[in-house]
């Protein structure tokens, strides 16, 4: 009984040390019991914190989806877009005040089916944005849809004899385009994904976090992974740090989600690039908030 | 009274750089009225292209040419096309190298025009060694032919639209159309 | 002081830009638009302002919201394919009140079309264009001079009212040279900050005139902005009817109600007139030579000139129609202003369509020998 007592009077913060970033006014999330979004906000806010990001100079820019929903969330300025389109968005946005830090959240269809032609562009011009991408192979929103990475043999809505598609491999696709940070981790690694997420913070360029995330609700329904712990077992089980996949056949790893960092590089970043130009062209960086000026 | 002009030849001849010419010089410098328009196909190169010119002391409120009083040519293609548009008793000047009017011959006489046969391209690339600058030697013959614009006008015209550092070139182009024998 | 200049129609358009104030510009190559991004990728630079080019269509209106959200007076330039495009961003400008200004520079259509000529097919996918319930704000200038006041005017009106502005031009606007006068004290708008505390600050109030002042991103306020249906604080409030109806009444009003301080029309020749010529964008052009000749020749004809498509001219319209035998509706597509036109005037007078399509403006003869079969 005095246990109970106890319980009630826990504050939010002792419960969640992040629930300051959150928009109180919003909770409960949308999100179902037992989806990776959780973890992945926690350990995003984790990573911010350690690179000693100021949290009111955070823009949060989504697309559609599940994933899309979080920048609604969190207490910063936060712009929520149309169907893989936040890419685009992230990038004026980046450019016409470079010096806000811009976080885009992403998911597996919006960032890579819809969106994946302003990926490949923004991983190649190398803008400063960061991009988690959680990746529940799976449309969450539109009730179990067959994905973009879907593995073959997913069993979905629209893939009722399961995926004869081949899928992407994320980190390839970013990497091939010219991203100049790339890591994966999955929701089974918390700590490791906040550091990476960390790392991807600190480059100044295009850094791509992809975080392999549970859907019980459908992907788990679908394919006999109903709980979310038997999909984070799975991860675990099934996950292999990339040190070691380098060792390995591709026959070796197939089924297997190499984690890691897989790319960690410097090179030009565009909206640097804009300003040099400007201060050669005018004597002077591009001008913050103009409209307020003239 | 509103003088139209229809210069026809084909992309990469400089065409519509001609045009602008003629139209700077008339408003900014003549202080008269102009509208210049211009049209060109779908081909980054070598497709017809072609530019107009109404030039007047009055306001100009419709910018397309139906009959124009001067007809320049620089292309055989154009010559067939346009040649049947030009006013009766209108000027027609025509680059022999690139057209033939005898094919025309019939409607040149039935419509009483007035015709100057000059080598634009051939005295381009003999007397200053430039192909490109035919355009600017035909612009010295229409300035001299129409007298619709000033000599010192086209002249201003032309170092304030050619590429810098060929202001020269351009301006000898001018003089040598300008100056051009033309019995 | 007024410096003065012979230059294309989009030349003219980019430098108005400038003077409005414009430092970002995201866009897509595309015929007959593209002088505008050129003249634009060269002069930003030199104001201290950004230029990119982006993968498409949707990306370049995409990047042009994302810019203005971080405080910087932004714009695109397009034809009609890429005006497609930009369809679905168009709606999120709205829904999001994001001031911009999009430039189609019209060619003829549909599909890919005549990319080097002229049309005005796009004057209902301007209207109507992306889904949903909204009014739009659309400006046709009808020469070079026009076509530089104009973009000024499309991006004080976007500042005004917080919503994208489309300046519908034409192909022959864009490419045609003409003397135009840029004045030095060109009057701007610039944005308001809101004045409230961060905390008390409703960036989507259902205020009375219908426009909120806009903070930008990194100011403090800590806005959410999206396309779903939101309160007024910002936040997605997507099954509740009430919710829905005051947010979107509240975007159509912004422009219905100001429909007076919005509309812009000259006409000549009206009072008198058995018959009125109605036109936008250059084929007014092809009007005003048509009414002069007529009036040289003792025919009682005049023209009104539509200078915003959108919010359609419909009190200025109806005058006319009630004083006039017919009204004559010339446009460069088969007829989509003219339905316009009858929806107020039909009840008043006769309404025809004068329509050219296939790229060249209609010959002032031929709008003539309309107006005599009418007489």
């Amino acid at each position: 009984m005095a246990e109970k007592n106890k319980q009630d009077f826990i504050t939010d913060e002792e419960k969640n040390p992040y629930i300051k970033y959150f928009r109180k006014d919003r909770l409960p999330t949308i999100f179902c019991s037992g989806c990776g979004i959780g973890i992945t906000i926690n350990s995003f806010l984790k990573g911010l914190e350690s690179a000693d990001i100021d949290f009111n100079n955070l823009s949060l820019v989504s697309g559609i989806g599940c994933s899309s929903r979080v920048p609604g969330y969190l207490n910063c300025d936060s712009l929520h877009t149309t169907h893989g389109r936040a890419m685009s968005f992230a990038t004026g946005l980046k450019i016409g005040n470079p010096d806000l830090n811009v976080v885009v959240f992403t998911g597996d269809g919006d960032a890579s089916a819809i969106g994946g032609n302003h990926l490949i562009h923004a991983a190649r011009r190398n803008i400063n944005l960061t991009v988690i991408c959680i990746n529940n192979n799976i449309y969450g929103m539109t009730g179990g849809q067959v994905s973009p990475t879907s593995p073959e043999g997913t069993l979905a809505t629209t893939a009722p004899y399961g995926s004869i598609d081949t899928p992407f491999n994320l980190i390839d696709l970013v990497t091939a385009a010219g991203a100049s940070f790339v890591g994966r981790w999955t929701t089974a690694h918390p700590l490791q994904l906040s550091k990476t997420i960390k790392n991807g913070l600190l480059n100044n360029g295009f850094s791509f976090i992809e975080v392999v995330s549970q859907c019980p609700t459908y992907y788990g329904r679908k394919n006999k992974l109903k709980t979310p712990v038997s999909m984070i077992k799975m991860f675990k089980e099934n996950s292999i740090n990339k040190r070691r996949a380098d060792t390995l056949s591709e026959e070796e790893l197939l089924g297997k989600i190499v984690v890691g960092e897989f790319v960690n590089k410097k090179r030009g970043e565009l909206s640097k690039k804009i300003d040099d130009l400007s201060y050669i062209k005018s004597g002077r960086n591009t001008i913050r908030k103009s409209a307020y000026i003239f | 009274m509103i003088k139209e002009i229809r210069i026809g030849g084909f992309g990469g001849q400089g065409v519509i750089l001609s045009g602008l010419v003629i139209g700077k010089a008339a408003t900014l410098f003549d202080k008269k009225n102009s509208v210049q328009t211009q049209s060109y196909g779908p081909e980054a190169r070598g497709g017809a292209s072609k530019t107009e010119i109404l030039i007047s002391d009055e306001e100009i409120i419709y910018p397309e040419v139906e009959s124009p009083d001067i007809l320049v040519i620089m292309s055989h293609e154009a010559l067939l096309k346009y040649h049947k548009d030009l006013k009766k008793e209108g000027i027609l000047i025509v680059d022999p190298d690139l057209a033939h009017i005898d094919v025309i011959s019939d409607f040149i006489n039935e419509n009483k025009i007035e015709v100057y046969e000059v080598n634009v391209t051939k005295i381009a690339t003999e007397e200053i060694g430039l192909k490109i600058v035919a355009n600017i030697v035909m612009v010295g013959v229409i300035t001299k032919i129409t007298k619709l614009i000033s000599i010192d006008s086209v002249k201003k015209a032309i170092i304030d639209s050619v590429p810098k550092g060929t202001e020269e070139k351009n301006l000898t182009a001018f003089d040598y159309g300008y100056n051009y024998n033309m019995d | 002081m007024t410096k003065e200049l012979f230059i294309q129609g989009n030349e003219a358009c980019a430098r108005g830009a400038i003077e409005a104030g414009c430092r970002f510009f995201g866009g897509y190559p595309i015929t007959p638009s593209t002088e505008i991004a050129e003249y634009l990728s060269i002069a930003l630079p030199k104001v201290s302002g950004s230029f990119i080019q982006m993968e498409d269509e949707i990306s370049a209106i995409g990047s042009v919201i994302g810019a203005s959200w971080s405080g910087i007076k932004s714009m695109t330039a397009t034809s009609g394919p890429g005006f497609s495009l930009m369809q679905e961003n168009i709606g999120f400008a709205i829904m999001s009140e994001t001031p911009l200004v999009i430039v189609n520079v019209q060619r003829g259509s549909p599909s890919t079309g005549q990319p080097t000529m002229a049309g005005q097919g796009d004057m209902m996918q301007a209207r109507w264009g992306s889904h949903g319930d909204y009014e739009t704000i659309a400006i046709s200038p009808s020469s070079v001079q026009e076509f530089f006041d104009f973009t000024i005017l499309g991006f004080n009106l976007a500042e005004k009212y917080r919503v994208p502005v489309v300046i519908l031009a034409d192909e022959v606007i864009g490419h045609m040279r003409e003397k135009v006068h840029l004045q030095d004290n060109i009057e701007t708008l610039k944005r308001i900050k809101p004045k409230e505390d961060l905390k008390d600050f409703l960036p989507f109030k259902n205020v009375e005139n219908g426009t909120n002042p806009m903070p930008s991103f990194g100011d403090g306020y800590n806005i959410h902005v999206t396309g779903l249906t939101h309160n007024e604080r910002g936040y997605p409030i997507t099954t509740s009817p009430k919710d829905h109806s005051t947010l979107v009444k509240r975007l159509v009003n912004k422009i219905l109600k100001n429909r007076e301080n919005i509309v812009s029309t000259n006409f000549k020749y009206c009072d008198d007139a058995d018959i009125v010529l109605i036109g936008y964008g250059s084929p007014i052009r092809s009007i005003m030579e048509a009414v002069k000749i007529g009036r040289e020749n003792g025919i009682k004809i005049g023209y009104l000139k539509i200078n915003t498509p959108w919010p359609f001219p419909e009190d200025e319209v109806a005058k006319i129609a009630k004083n006039v035998d017919d009204l004559i509706v010339v446009e460069m597509n088969l007829g989509q202003m003219v339905h316009e036109v009858e929806r107020v005037a039909k009840n008043d007078t006769n309404v025809h369509l004068f329509s050219e399509i296939g790229g060249t403006l209609p010959k002032p003869t031929d709008i003539l020998n309309k107006v005599k079969k009418l007489l």
